[in-house]
């Protein structure tokens, strides 16, 4: 580039100004930005007390750790563990379907072609958001303290904060249903409830069904950690051994959470190309 | 209006009905099957996870109280008739909701750093070795597919009580996650473009630099500002276990049944998540916007 002769340079700067004269605050952005985003990493790091001697220690006691998970070993407790999945793929899929049970009559109402008052629906969506907004392991805990510990406590954590979820999705797949069904249906004289079930409900259901299917998938990650604060299934063995420092029970225990979320993985895939075809799932 | 509806002749008309009838028959039978398999597996799943159907009626209602009780004062009026009282450890939790939000800032960037440097070796289209592409991709798998807060478990114990731990374990998860985002991306991008940068003799580094790069950064920034909206949510539960910010708070707050602290912590954690939602929805929309310009 710089053999370049000057004048064919001035017949090119002149030919593309906004390239070769951008302004300051365009060539400033972009570094501006960066220098920011810099800065408050920086503050991060300096507030939550980070110090390379820490993270050097750290690291070596990491390796350490590592070190003594191998080989993976579940002891005498096997059929305890192995019973502790069943458990956590039993929260996942009771409280996957509880929540989408729950959440389809009330996505009807958070749906805008079917409640048109924006009065009405508001209110629906920002309750469905709040419900969103906090974290299934607080949900856990707060069923631990009303139904005391236990799976049956991971169950409900996980049907609330679904819940939310579905409700959004739910009211979504409504909305991108096709109108002129349901329109037909009233063109031969069926009532709301009619148009409801015969217009809307064979568009959405395969839907539905594919996304209940793709979150029982993603809950039984959920399930595997709500756990830790006490609502049963693998959970609480992992952070149990995790604070007795059996490192080849925990290694064992985290394989078995993969394999078992791989497994379902490949079961829920296939079962939901079965359901509504070869079509992309939202 | 008059309609003339042809009827076929009734020999015709019975077999076609005949098939129709198998045809529904046959799809209502496979339908009812799946439904049975499902109950008799929601059967199996309520024995293992101890649900009685019962109980969920009572407790519901427990549930529902659990929220009344959350909502009123220690002398027993509404919440809401005495803001100083409800909030009133605002500055601390404040402090800690700063603390979050930073912990997930910070673990977000690491975790971009370190999946900006690995997806270009676990796409598909442009990593230079297929072992290393398997490499990554397995290494990747595994830090997104084990639970954020069970690395922040073993974090804590190695790396000592504080935000730390959380750091590190969001930076971990959302490097695989972000890996594959990213990779997946990488993979949608134009090929000519490399073509052309390496027939002028660049070696592979230019060509990731000025090929590709330039087809992806919009898409990496989105996806980055995704799963920091995601680690927001995920650091307001790390202090669960030890790992920093406004759950430790909280986890203190509902076991010792503290309860107007409770629906404060919890509102404040809403309204934050709901800023960050809106305000990272807003960020991108621009960045999408200015790639739509150019």
């Amino acid at each position: 580039m710089r053999q370049m002769p000057a004048a064919n340079r001035d017949e090119l700067r002149a030919r593309y100004p906004d390239i070769f004269n951008r302004p300051a605050s365009a060539r400033l952005a972009t570094p501006a930005m960066l220098l920011i985003a810099l800065g408050i990493f920086a503050f991060g790091l300096f507030d939550l007390n980070f110090s390379p001697t820490r993270l050097f220690a750290g690291l070596h006691q990491l390796g350490w750790i590592t070190l003594m998970m191998l080989p993976p070993d579940p002891g005498s407790s096997l059929p305890l563990y192995l019973k502790a999945l069943g458990e956590t793929l039993s929260i996942a899929l009771l409280g996957t379907t509880l929540a989408a049970v729950m959440a389809l009559p009330v996505s009807l109402f958070a749906a805008r072609n079917i409640v048109r008052s924006n009065f009405l629906r508001f209110p629906v969506r920002r309750f469905l958001d709040s419900i969103r907004g906090i974290d299934t392991l607080i949900w856990a805990l707060v069923w631990i303290n009303v139904v005391g510990l236990g799976p049956f406590a991971g169950v409900l954590a996980i049907a609330v904060s679904d819940f939310g979820a579905f409700g959004k999705l739910f009211s979504e797949a409504i909305e991108a249903a096709d109108q002129k069904e349901v329109e037909g249906i009233r063109a031969s004289g069926g009532s709301s409830l009619h148009e409801i079930r015969f217009g809307l409900m064979p568009q959405v259901l395969p839907v539905i069904a594919g996304q209940v299917l793709y979150y029982i998938e993603s809950n039984t990650r959920s399930a595997t950690i709500i756990g830790i604060v006490g609502a049963g299934g693998i959970g609480l063995q992992l952070a149990e051994q995790i604070r007795v420092l059996e490192w080849q029970k925990v290694s064992f225990l985290i394989l078995m959470i993969l394999v078992a979320v791989a497994a379902i993985d490949w079961i829920s895939g296939k079962l939901r190309f079965a359901i509504i075809g070869r079509r992309a799932v939202v | 209006m008059t309609i003339a509806v042809s009827v076929l002749p009734g020999q015709q008309l019975a077999a076609l009905k005949a098939a129709y009838r198998k045809a529904v028959a046959r799809k209502r039978l496979r339908f009812a099957l799946g439904a049975v398999l499902f109950v008799v597996a929601l059967l199996v799943a309520a024995i293992g996870a101890e649900v009685n159907l019962r109980t969920l009626f009572t407790y519901f209602g427990n549930f529902i109280s659990y929220f009344d009780r959350i909502l009123k004062l220690d002398d027993g009026t509404r919440v809401w008739s005495n803001v100083g009282e409800w909030f009133w450890g605002w500055r601390k939790w404040l402090r800690f909701l700063g603390e979050t939000l930073l912990i997930s800032y910070v673990g977000t960037l690491i975790g971009t750093v370190f999946a900006f440097v690995l997806n270009f070796f676990a796409a598909e289209n442009t990593a230079p070795w297929s072992w290393l592409r398997f490499t990554i991709r397995r290494l990747l798998e595994f830090a997104r597919t084990v639970p954020g807060i069970v690395f922040a478990l073993i974090f804590v114990i190695a790396f000592g009580l504080g935000p730390m731990a959380g750091v590190l374990a969001i930076a971990i998860h959302s490097t695989g996650a972000l890996g594959k985002q990213f990779a997946e991306i990488v993979e949608n991008a134009d090929m000519k473009p490399v073509e052309g940068v390496r027939a002028t003799g660049a070696s592979w580094l230019s060509c990731m630099r000025f090929a590709v790069l330039p087809q992806v950064v919009a898409g990496y920034a989105s996806y980055a500002l995704l799963r920091f909206e995601i680690n927001v949510r995920e650091a307001s539960v790390m202090g669960f276990v030890g790992a920093g910010g406004i759950g430790q708070e909280l986890v203190v707050a509902i076991r010792k049944f503290y309860y107007s602290d409770v629906s404060a912590i919890l509102l404040m954690i809403v309204v934050t998540v709901f800023c960050i939602d809106i305000g990272t929805g807003l960020l991108r929309g621009r960045l999408f916007g200015r790639e739509a310009r150019t």
